[in-house]
């Protein structure tokens, strides 16, 4: 093997430095026409569409659509799951029909020549709206007099559950030290800086969609328009071309999106909607708006014997179709504690409905708000022993030797390597020296705090999660492999490119799977007329999944090679290799690939009789064991505090993480410090605000802070690598282990250095108000 | 989003400029990097955009004791000139914390002024500066309005809605005064939570705040305990500020931090002199 | 394609060296006259209130927020955009973006490398710190900005060297 596990840079990004990218704005339809959409601006209110007709007759305008409109091409959707078995979800539409259940809901749209004379128009349908109570307080959602997310309910609880294992009981009985914290966690978003948007166009002729989208899993929504319009799934084409960053937020079902395809099915010409920052703020997908309330025992050891938690997590007013807003919050449960040892585990989880946008799964869904529970709960723990809190974590890791370890949860985790990845991490920090320093600068009057989480991340999940639960995910891949005449070779994968690189890991391994040059594997992707079905680009999944299949299509197209080679130089296929685009024997080269390709596809007469090569192979790769695969690491965070101004800047931070086979290091490292600084952002920034009357306050990139390079620290990354044994490539998911666990080594870093002032912070994101209320200075 | 339809005109000279904004429902379009985000997220609706980046308004002098910047002097050519080092030093320490590189190479002095953001920087160096600033209409020609009587309120300020702002004009700074502009912001380029400018002479004092209260105005009782020489008195004197009151940012939490960056700007102050 | 009574302006000027002269609605930003009716589809829109930097073009050797800007204010200006940016400076920052992995999605990309290039103009030795200070206006959501600092530093150190 000689590229894969090379830091080489991602060919794809030639185009992108150059401005050459092809994002979905950046084409354009003969004949488009630009749809805006008239959005609910009360959080929960009734509706009546009294007239349209001036907006209609605004010069330019070219539709004015309503939900009554879209019912004849549109079925409206309801989220349903076997993970979550009773939940309550009302159905979904397109447009809201008499009710809006959340601000930004978007009730009518318009299609004209240009987006601003859309929006001119939006402004002029008439509407009565009928305000009804709104609730959008988690804390007060589940009380009884607290009003219905939709009307007609009677409960504003759409789901709950018990995860336990063990005698949770008997552990905090036996304890000597019971440790407990109540954290909030405001919701954050994705923002990803390409906005959604989506370009439809309907052929009536042929009733065939063609729908160019910034999405993260094509096969995926392909399915969904095609069940929802009523096309043939054969006649739906999903492409999606550059995607400017996903994080999650672009793999979901949104309204407004749907009702561009609907509205191009009924107008039969091409329709695009590309979400202003304002609106997208307003309409993407939210994430993490929990409130735990969690013990953990520890004996008198210092060992854990259980936890004991109660979530409260937002959902919105809808369950996420089609994976279920749930999934977050039994993510977060399944996360909290796995690195360590324990035999008892209650967990219990409250989904609850509320009148905001629904939250959804986004970039290491639920681990943030698990880690940074457990991690503080350790914290805690070492803290009240007296005890260094790494010490403390070093005794409670689970043992390679212990593996596979199930878990009272029942995760199963297997190959894991916290012993190796705490050393690398001490290594990397020298801490008896920066434990020197830290003293000397809190001796200088400096609020100084150092903060560690360690963390398991549940990635590339396989067939057992969605299918089980009946949702239509996707957790196989395929990757299609043709030997050009040229000898090029184009790939086709069923993986998605959204700027994490996946496609760059493909074709190091296709290189080494066939032996020919990076350069010489074309990727392609995310294209449903071109790729075969499969998973897209979630939950880490490009290198462990899209890898497997990358791999053996790689082979199989050897194996042809060197059997379409053998017949023609009149040898055994075993006596020949393949390097560098030359068909090799023990002499040297023999013949390039390009020739080959060339004979078999120009002269096939120059063939023995019997030999037809398949110079197009495929593979697809089901993995049949391990519902996920886990993956671990630790985090170390240096953060100052202004105590005066209750300012943190994070000072340095560190990641040793363990993902298994790296196929491009390069790549794997800008996954973990994106991650790091998205975690960083969730920890001291970002925040979906809203008002007391349920007016969103963060609708703004002035008003959702996101973290920018001024703040940020360097980042410093080492890898563990333990490969997965039960794939060939052994490579895990890399992409969220960062954002993971940031937040905890924040948090953790940030009560160190106000412990000394007597103060202690248990809510995200810690604000400079946060920090002033804990230190006194701020009532 | 995009704007609501404008009509659009770009005067030659100060006198067309001045009859188009007689007009109803006109605004001054200068840098554009206030006015052009309200318009396209809508908040902003002019009915005519009055264009004055042609006018011959960008110029910085220094004469007669008399710094003269030009309404249209962008953030970046006011940030690097030596004659606003030399007769402003205020200025530059604030305008290096003024939002960003691009934005700092089209908004001009004479926007941020206008607009009166409670949260700007330059109209509390403007008070502390004690400026003077000039402004002129078609139908009652130039008037000069010293800034203590320019800032109003919330986004509120002496212009007349015909009225555009020329200039403004510093009396250089004097023997034996220092200055300092401390803010502290979430991120770098944020606007500021809370700022001080200070102006410190012999026996005497400007003090203004921004992010604080919502129309920027000099603090006296504060200026009279600087002056008396009683720091502790001036800090405490902020207390009582007319503080903005939000979800984010409390009253409280603005009187703090006014109260902290006053402290350190008096100690930043006493730190350059012990240098010097 | 626009409706009969949308008010528009002639406008002249040069955009990556070659001249043009056509009418431009009133309310169309530089930026999205830029990439719908130029067809120069390398500077982005990622916020249309001037805060993410993505729409940074170049007006008369300056950079500025193209969403912040009208079309019809490009009148007798000389624009460039990052496909037209061929100094050395843009050169260098886009070959060291692409080998420093100092981008991800490259939506942010363009209006960074135009933003750098502006820095290492004027100061062509920065600090890791008045990189991250230069490039504070500039948002990228997925490298975390170290590997942009190091592309930047990378060029102003070669260029030091020259």
């Amino acid at each position: 093997m000689t590229h894969i596990g090379q830091p080489l840079p991602r060919a794809a990004t030639a185009r992108l430095v150059a401005g050459r990218g092809s994002y979905l704005d950046d084409v354009s339809a003969r004949g488009e026409v630009h749809a805006a959409f008239l959005r609910s601006p009360y959080p929960h209110a009734g509706f009546r569409i009294t007239g349209t007709e001036a907006a209609r007759a605004l010069p330019g305008v070219v539709a004015v659509l309503t939900e009554a409109d879209l019912a004849a091409v549109c079925q409206p959707w309801q989220t349903k799951t076997g993970s979550a078995p009773g939940m309550v979800s009302p159905p979904q539409r397109a447009l809201a029909k008499d009710e809006a259940c959340y601000q930004g809901e978007p009730i009518a749209m318009v299609l004209a020549l240009s987006r601003a004379v859309a929006e001119d128009a939006a402004e002029l349908v008439e509407v009565e709206w009928q305000e009804l109570p709104a609730i959008t307080n988690l804390a007060a959602a589940l009380e009884a007099d607290a009003p219905p997310a939709h009307q007609g309910l009677t409960s504003n609880l759409a789901w709950s559950t018990e995860l336990k294992g063990g005698d949770i009981e008997a552990a905090f009985a036996a304890a000597a030290l019971v440790v407990e914290d109540r954290l909030t966690f405001t919701r954050s978003t994705g923002v990803t800086l390409e906005p959604r948007g989506v370009l439809a166009q309907y052929n009536p002729a042929s009733q065939a969609l063609e729908v160019r989208i910034s999405h993260q899993m094509p096969h995926q929504l392909q399915r969904h328009l095609a069940d929802l319009l009523g096309v043939p799934l054969g006649r739906v084409r999903v492409i999606c071309p550059d995607v400017g960053g996903g994080f999650g937020l672009k793999m979901h079902v949104y309204p407004d999106e749907i009702a561009t395809c609907a509205a191009a099915r009924l107008l039969g010409r091409p329709v695009r909607f590309v979400a202003d920052r304002a609106e997208a703020l307003l309409s993407d997908i939210h994430a993490r708006e929990h409130i735990v309330e969690a013990r953990m025992a520890v004996d008198a050891e210092g060992r854990i014997l259980g936890f004991d938690v109660q979530d409260v997590q937002g959902l919105g007013a809808y369950s996420i179709f089609p994976r279920s807003s749930t999934t977050e919050g039994v993510s977060a449960l399944r996360s909290l504690g796995a690195p360590y040892r324990f035999s008892a585990y209650r967990g219990r989880l409250r989904s609850v409905l509320q009148n905001k946008v629904p939250t959804g799964q986004y970039r290491s869904v639920g681990h943030p708000v698990g880690i940074a529970v457990a991690e503080r709960l350790v914290d805690l723990a070492a803290a009240a022993r007296g005890e260094d809190p790494l010490e403390f974590r070093r005794r409670n890791l689970v043992a390679q030797a212990e593996m596979p370890w199930v878990n009272p949860l029942g995760a199963r985790m297997a190959e894991l390597s916290h012993q190796q990845c705490l050393a690398k991490l001490e290594a990397l920090l020298d801490l008896p020296t920066l434990r020197t320093e830290i003293a000397a600068m809190r001796a200088a009057g400096r609020c100084i705090g150092l903060g560690f989480a360690s963390i398991v991340e549940f990635t590339a999940t396989g067939p057992e999660g969605y299918g089980r639960a009946g949702v239509l995910v996707a957790a196989v891949d395929t990757v299609v492999l043709s030997l050009e005449p040229s000898g090029e070779v184009t790939a086709r994968a069923s993986i998605s490119e959204i700027g994490q690189g996946t496609t760059q890991g493909l074709a190091q391994v296709v290189s080494d799977a066939l032996g020919v040059a990076p350069d010489q594997v074309l990727m392609g992707s995310g294209d449903t007329a071109t790729t075969p079905h499969g998973g897209g680009a979630w939950a880490s999944r490009g290198a462990a999944i899209g890898g497997e299949a990358a791999w053996g299509a790689g082979r199989k197209l050897r194996a042809e090679v060197l059997a379409a080679a053998a017949a023609l130089l009149q040898c055994a296929p075993e006596t020949l290799d393949v390097r560098d685009g030359r068909i090799t024997d023990a002499s040297g080269p023999r013949m390039t690939l390009a020739e080959l390709a060339e004979t078999v596809t120009f002269r096939g007469y120059e063939l023995p009789a019997g030999v037809q090569p398949q110079l197009t192979v495929a593979h697809h790769y089901r993995r049949e064991q391990d519902t996920a695969l886990t993956t671990n690491g630790f985090q170390a965070s240096l953060v100052e505090i202004d105590a005066e101004t209750g300012i943190i800047t994070p000072l340095r931070h560190w990641a040793v993480g363990d993902c298994g086979r790296l196929l491009n290091p390069l790549l794997v490292e800008g996954q973990v410090r994106g991650g790091v600084v998205q975690g960083i952002g969730e920890a001291l920034f970002e925040a979906c605000r809203y008002d007391e009357t349920g007016q969103f306050l963060s609708g703004t990139l002035a008003d959702y802070l996101l973290p920018m390079a001024g703040e940020m620290p360097d980042i410093t990354v080492a890898h563990v690598e333990t490969p997965y044994s039960g794939s060939v490539l052994g490579a895990k998911g890399a992409g969220e282990a960062g954002t993971a666990g940031a937040p905890a080594a924040i948090l953790n870093a940030v009560n160190d250095a106000l412990a000394p002032h007597g103060a202690s912070v248990s809510e995200l994101p810690v604000t400079p108000g946060v920090v002033l209320r804990a230190l006194g200075r701020l009532a | 989003m995009k704007p609501a339809r404008f009509d659009y005109a770009r005067p030659a000279t100060l006198a067309e400029a001045l009859a188009l904004l007689a007009q109803p429902d006109a605004a001054v379009l200068a840098g554009g990097q206030s006015l052009m985000p309200m318009m396209n997220l809508r908040v902003a609706r002019p009915a005519l955009l009055v264009d004055i980046n042609r006018l011959p308004l960008g110029e910085i002098t220094l004469a007669g004791g008399t710094l003269r910047i030009g309404a249209l002097a962008r953030h970046a050519e006011v940030l690097a000139s030596p004659l606003v080092a030399l007769a402003a030093p205020l200025l530059p320490q604030a305008l290096a914390q003024v939002a960003h590189a691009a934005i700092r190479n089209r908004g001009t002095l004479g926007g941020s002024l206008s607009l009166a953001d409670p949260a700007a920087e330059l109209p509390a160096c403007m008070l502390a500066l004690d400026a003077t600033l000039v402004v002129a209409s078609a139908a009652r020609g130039e008037r000069r309005i010293p800034a203590g009587a320019f800032f109003l309120g919330l986004y509120s300020t002496a212009l007349a809605s015909d009225e555009l702002l020329l200039a403004a004009e510093l009396p250089a700074a004097a023997p034996g005064w220092r200055f300092a502009f401390l803010e502290v912001a979430r991120r770098h380029g944020d606007f500021a939570m809370a700022g001080v400018a200070l102006a410190l002479g012999p026996n005497a004092a400007r003090l203004a705040l921004c992010g604080v209260e919502a129309g920027q105005r000099r603090q006296p009782a504060a200026e009279a305990a600087l002056a008396a020489g009683d720091p502790a008195a001036a800090i405490a004197a902020l207390a009582s500020t007319d503080a903005m009151d939000s979800p984010e940012l409390s009253a409280a939490h603005r009187r703090h931090l006014a109260q902290v960056l006053l402290r350190r700007a008096l100690a930043h102050l006493e730190a350059a002199d012990a240098a010097a | 394609m626009l409706p009969p009574d949308e008010p528009t302006a002639a406008i002249a000027c040069t955009v990556n060296g070659q001249a043009i002269r056509t009418q431009v609605p009133l309310r169309r930003s530089l930026v999205d006259w830029l990439r719908h009716d130029v067809g120069l589809t390398g500077s982005h829109v990622g916020c249309e209130h001037g805060v993410c930097g993505a729409c940074h073009v170049r007006v008369d050797g300056l950079v500025v927020r193209g969403c912040l800007m009208l079309a019809v204010q490009a009148d007798g200006a000389a624009i460039e955009t990052i496909e037209g940016a061929a100094d050395a400076l843009t050169l260098a920052l886009q070959q060291a973006f692409f080998e420093k992995a100092a981008l991800q999605c490259g939506f942010c990309t363009p209006g960074m490398i135009l933003q750098a290039a502006e820095l290492l103009a004027a100061n062509p030795a920065p600090s890791r710190a008045e990189v991250r200070e230069a490039l504070s206006g500039n948002y990228c959501r997925c490298t975390g900005y170290q590997p942009i600092v190091d592309a930047v530093m990378a060029v102003g150190a070669a260029l030091h060297a020259k």
